[in-house]
């Protein structure tokens, strides 16, 4: 009888990564994530906090890690969701300065390179790399951590306000199947104000990307940050994106998560609300389909008192696609005197499709007013036999019951050019 | 304009309607009274084209078209309009933008192009002001948070905006209040005219002080058990609907 040994598809992984020379900035993070990487490895469907996603079986192909591509100027156009943004352009993980549009920056904002903020702004380097984004807490994050090549790195000054949006574009393009390592750092300092806007595309790709993206926000004192995640990456595009936000006392935290496509995407959004009086809307849309599988799994730690944070979360799911919600609110024994809500509402248009949907309260302090909801439905028969009564089809009174459905998040969103680009986006994926 | 024959219509397998027979010509105005469980909303319910109501023998013929076979939204493009006895709010849908979609739905279905955005919008101003609709509920979402007498208001607003051939009032005065229900028969009664025809279904007379019908129809145990004039309105507040049960028993 043949003993066929079984190759793990972490040590297949590992093996690849051995073979490579990892940047040397960031050196001394690298190490340490790789061996918490080695000792929790890709997660499986026994994995608790995994259990949805299937990884294992997206990565048993064979993948290149980290390979160079790059695109031409002209394939860019779609991607340029708004007309007047400071543009950064990240192609499979690394910051393409030729492509992008931050040469003439207003006062008070930095924009560069990782590896390159390691060097010329070492002080915020090395104050908040790699300081939030916990390698022992998930395996995604010390992979990321262990070999990325790089990515943006933002920085607003003291009391400086951002007028023009930042506009960070990921992205992926493939001639092989690959696995990319992004990584993001945004600190903005005490009494800052910015909106930054990442999105995430496929360009001129061929084949199966995994990319596995980090970004870490420090959001200082009495500043405002609107923050938006706009994944529109193709049938090939798999996503792992951990946003790790740190705020600070008085500060205000907004952001949007919009999945359009990508044939799988976890969000992992965790806020740590560190001081007092800290603010932080957390809002989600998803609109699967096919066999889409879109996992959003959010995280807001209260660690101190009087402090409030809103949470709302809608999907649209047809096809045979799944869509999981596991949202988390963690208050902790001085956090007295916080609100706390979260809501989450799912409209499930056909019966292969499947949601999966797990509220979490997990309260140690008396003081507090926190809920959280969940509803998932098919959409009123009575709405659209009242519409279709009024003339119009039953296509478009489901489009726009549908729609207005979408419309409570896409209401949240402030950037006007960028509300009216996901309406029609949203429009077109309802036809 | 309509001609109902022999209509009978169960839900659930419970017979309801049984056997209703009414002609309504252009330009005449019908009132169906009747006791609560008579079937008033159910006729409304099944010539709009609910799907919940199986129809099991009988025809409806409508301008000489079998209403019956048209789906809920034909029915509407070709000019049925019922106005709900309890309009349904829909958060997230603003009225003026599905009122655009309904009326260009229907235009469409005419072979008529879309309207332009600005006579879209004097119509909506012309007509606002004859169910005195303040601008604002116009603009809000459908329905959502209006008073009972804004949610009635806003059918007729609608009626007014499509200009039916067929317009079906289900019990349109339940709920208003004595000014209310003036402005809301206003007006239907602005909205009359030859070519046009109203079915008022109610269940109280007052109604017809202000919308007053050329015919009134008894309604009862799924069956219309009398026809007449106006006056048997009046005769009917007078009696009670217990003179119309005990003859029908008789």
């Amino acid at each position: 009888m043949n003993v066929v040994e079984k190759i793990t598809v972490t040590d297949k992984l590992l093996k690849q990564i051995e073979s490579q020379k990892l940047p040397s900035w960031a050196g001394e993070y690298r190490k340490s994530a790789l061996e918490s990487f080695t000792k929790q490895g890709i997660p499986n469907r026994k994995s608790e906090e995994y259990k949805y996603c299937k990884i294992d079986l997206i990565l048993k192909d064979e993948f290149v890690i980290n390979p160079s591509k790059n695109i031409a100027k002209t394939q860019l156009t779609e991607a340029l969701i708004l007309k007047d943004a400071i543009t950064i352009v990240v192609v499979n993980g690394v910051l393409n300065e030729e492509l992008s549009a931050f040469k003439n920056l207003p006062k008070g904002i930095s924009v560069c390179s990782l590896k390159e903020a390691s060097e010329k702004h070492s002080t915020v380097f090395e104050k908040h790399y790699s300081k939030y984004a916990d390698v022992t807490a998930d395996p995604f994050i010390a992979l990321n951590t262990a070999i990325t090549k790089g990515g943006t790195f933002i920085h607003i000054e003291k009391n400086a306000v951002i007028e023009l949006p930042i506009h960070i574009i990921h992205v992926s393009t493939a001639n092989e199947n690959n696995i990319v390592n992004p990584r993001n750092l945004i600190v903005i300092e005490n009494s800052t104000q910015a909106k930054i806007i990442e999105s995430f595309v496929t360009i001129d790709s061929k084949a199966k990307i995994f990319n596995n993206a980090v970004t870490e926000i420090f959001v200082g004192e009495h500043a405002i940050l609107q923050h938006y995640k706009i994944q529109e990456e193709n049938d090939f595009g798999n996503l792992v994106s951990t946003t790790q936000v740190q705020q600070e006392k008085q500060s205000v935290f907004n952001t949007n998560t919009v999945t359009l496509s990508g044939s799988f995407v976890r969000n992992n959004l965790n806020i740590v609300l560190n001081a007092q009086n800290i603010e932080s809307h957390l809002n989600g849309l998803y609109l699967t389909n096919g066999h889409q599988v879109v996992d959003n799994h959010t995280l807001v730690d209260h660690r101190m008192p009087n402090c409030n944070s809103n949470e709302l979360y809608k999907g649209v799911i047809d096809g045979a696609s799944t869509a999981t919600f596991n949202g988390k609110i963690f208050v902790r024994k001085d956090a007295q005197k916080t609100n706390a809500f979260q809501s989450n509402k799912n409209i499930l248009l056909n019966d292969d499709s499947t949601v999966n949907t797990k509220p979490q309260l997990e309260i140690y302090a008396d003081d507090v007013k926190c809920s959280h909801g969940t509803s998932t439905g098919k959409l009123d028969e009575e709405k659209i036999f009242y519409l279709r009564a009024r003339g119009l089809s039953e296509v478009s009174a489901k489009k726009l019951l549908m729609l207005a459905f979408a419309s409570e998040v896409l209401n949240t969103i402030e950037l006007e050019p960028l509300r009216d680009y996901l309406e029609n986006k949203t429009m077109l994926v309802f036809q | 304009m309509l001609s109902i024959k022999n209509l009978h219509a169960s839900i659930d397998g419970k017979e309801i309607l049984k056997g209703i027979n009414l002609e309504i010509k252009a330009g005449e105005v019908h009132a169906i009274m009747g006791p609560n469980g008579s079937g008033k909303s159910t006729l409304s319910s099944v010539l709009a084209g609910k799907e919940d109501y199986e129809v099991t023998e009988g025809e409806v013929i409508f301008n000489g078209k079998n209403l019956l076979e048209l789906s809920p939204e034909d029915r509407a493009r070709e000019g049925v309009f019922l106005a709900f006895q309890y309009p349904v709010e829909i958060p997230g849908v603003s009225n003026i933008n599905f009122l655009k979609t309904a009326l260009n739905e229907i235009r469409a279905y005419k072979g008529l192009p879309a309207m332009e955005a600005k006579d879209f919008l004097a119509l909506v101003k012309e007509k606002q002001k004859l169910v005195e609709l303040d601008g604002k509920l116009a603009n809000r979402s459908v329905n959502e948070g209006f008073s009972g007498g804004e949610k009635k208001r806003n059918e007729i607003f609608q009626m007014a905006m499509l200009e039916p051939k067929l317009a079906i009032l289900d019990e349109t005065d339940s709920g208003l209040d004595i000014d209310a229900l003036r402005i809301v028969a206003g007006g239907v009664n602005k909205l009359k005219s030859k070519d046009n025809a109203t079915i008022v279904i109610t269940h109280y007379q007052r109604l017809l002080d202000y919308i007053v019908p050329d015919f009134v129809h008894v309604l009862y145990n799924g069956k219309i058990v009398k026809s007449g004039t106006k006056e048997l309105a009046l005769e009917l507040e007078e009696k009670g609907y217990d003179f119309i049960k005990e003859g029908a028993t008789l």
